[in-house]
């Protein structure tokens, strides 16, 4: 046997998985998709004391269109995603990202939910949720709360979610018209970690000036990095791939990649110099294509 | 645990512990051995299984997963007598060599092909993206795609 032994249980509702998870304590583990969890186990890198199998909570797997947002459970699979009708009319970056999430046979299984709670600073979902300044609903004994996504993540693989709290819920902000948005990374082959990628949403004003920008790194720091002082010399701006080429140059004070096997810290930043022009310039044509009414 | 699924069309109990995984308990305790276990952390896709109709890593799932659900193995495709058409493709076009990543690729394409009939081959390399193959490249295997696509008696794709 690969992983250490540990006990399981099937919980069929959401309440019943907090009972089990306050009685088996701090070590034990929700089980969602397994798809970081149980590599981890078979490494026995994590040894938890029980786990709690979240996979028969279907309650907890749709998407639905509410306003100006998407409410998706946190048990929805990323191949869901991928090929949802209603993802690809209201939000098309969802799909982009997800698109780079390993390979199908993972993203069959994989989780939203799942990779949000792990926050892992390479992977793609912490990324979308950040860019798009979304929220998640955690669920406890104690009751319900949404977190913003700006106060979701810590640090590495390290959530703002209390031992007796599960995330159950994600809200993603659609982008109206006159929004466009990319998401770009590089991998050494497709479906691998990405050594580094980025994310731009891009709005123009009715004068097609650049009115508001956001710029989000993957695996640039220990958790998604918000490139503040590129984008802040977009505003009021015309696009131009000069603008974005000058904008790409500050993100080396945005970002602080730790390096990878097999990429420097300084091959991090030129990559996301490249990534930032590229990501801004394919947005900014998007927007261009659905101008405000 | 004792668990109840559905394998390869038949009912399956079995009495399993919890940290079994899928892919051992294909292999050791019900004796489906084309199921091949490769880096056990979902990188190889060689122990790919359906999971529902769905392809996924067998070596990360549990067994206990499985209870109520329907498993469908490499042993599912065909007979040494009578291949299934992808099978037939893979003899024809000589897409294996070794032949350890073959019952992975085959049950990931099983359901791609079902999906998409006539794929590009830019769309069955992208299918192929999650499994390895360390004999020989994947020229030959896209072309038994190819070829499994059209019917395995085209032989044009072949030239």
């Amino acid at each position: 046997m690969k992983p250490a032994a540990f006990e399981y249980a099937a919980p069929k509702s959401v309440a019943e998985a907090l009972a089990l998870k306050t009685r088996y304590g701090e070590d034990a583990k929700y089980l969602a998709g397994g798809q970081s969890l149980i590599p981890a186990m078979n490494f026995r890198v994590m040894q938890p004391t029980a786990l709690i199998d979240l996979n028969g909570l279907s309650e907890l797997a749709f998407i639905n269109g509410d306003g100006d947002e998407l409410r998706i459970g946190a048990l929805t699979r990323y191949s869901a995603v991928e090929h949802s009708p209603l993802v690809a009319e209201r939000l098309p970056l969802a799909v982009e990202v997800v698109k780079h999430i390993a390979h199908p046979q993972i993203r069959n299984r994989g989780t939203l939910g799942g990779s949000l709670a792990h926050a892992d600073p390479a992977a793609e979902m912490p990324v979308l949720l950040t860019t798009l300044s979304g929220r998640v609903r955690a669920e406890s004994a104690r009751g319900s709360r949404w977190i913003a996504a700006a106060d979701f993540m810590l640090g590495p693989f390290t959530t703002i979610l209390e031992p007796d709290e599960m995330l159950v819920e994600i809200a993603l902000p659609t982008l109206p018209p006159g929004v466009g948005a990319a998401f770009q990374e590089v991998s050494r082959r497709h479906g691998d970690y990405a050594l580094l990628g980025a994310a731009a949403t891009l709005s123009l004003g009715t004068d097609g000036t650049i009115a508001a920008a956001r710029l989000v790194f993957l695996n640039a720091g220990d958790t998604p990095k918000v490139a503040g002082l590129a984008t802040t010399q977009l505003i009021g701006q015309t696009p131009s791939a000069e603008l974005f080429a000058t904008a790409a140059q500050a993100v080396d004070g945005d970002i602080e990649p730790m390096g990878t096997l097999h990429a420097s810290p300084d091959y991090q930043h030129h990559l996301a110099r490249v990534l930032a022009r590229r990501v801004l310039a394919r947005a900014a044509e998007r927007a261009q294509a659905q101008p405000v009414a | 645990m004792q668990i109840t699924a559905t394998i390869n069309g038949k009912p399956v109990i079995s009495e399993v512990e919890p940290r079994l995984l899928l892919s051992d308990w294909l292999r050791h305790d019900l004796g489906l051995a084309g199921t091949h276990v490769g880096c056990e952390h979902g990188v190889c896709g060689a122990c790919t299984v359906l999971f529902d109709g769905a392809p996924v890593r067998s070596c990360l799932v549990f067994a206990v997963q499985a209870d109520g659900h329907t498993i469908e193995t490499v042993e599912s495709l065909g007979t040494p007598d009578h291949l299934h058409p992808l099978q037939q493709s893979f003899w024809e076009a000589h897409g294996l060599q070794c032949g350890f990543c073959t019952p992975g690729i085959l049950m990931t394409l099983k359901p791609f092909l079902e999906q998409n009939p006539d794929p590009t081959e830019d769309e069955i390399r992208h299918a192929l993206s999650g499994n390895l193959c360390r004999c020989t490249g994947y020229q030959n295997i896209v072309k038994a795609v190819q070829l499994a696509a059209k019917g395995p008696s085209d032989t044009r794709v072949l030239d």
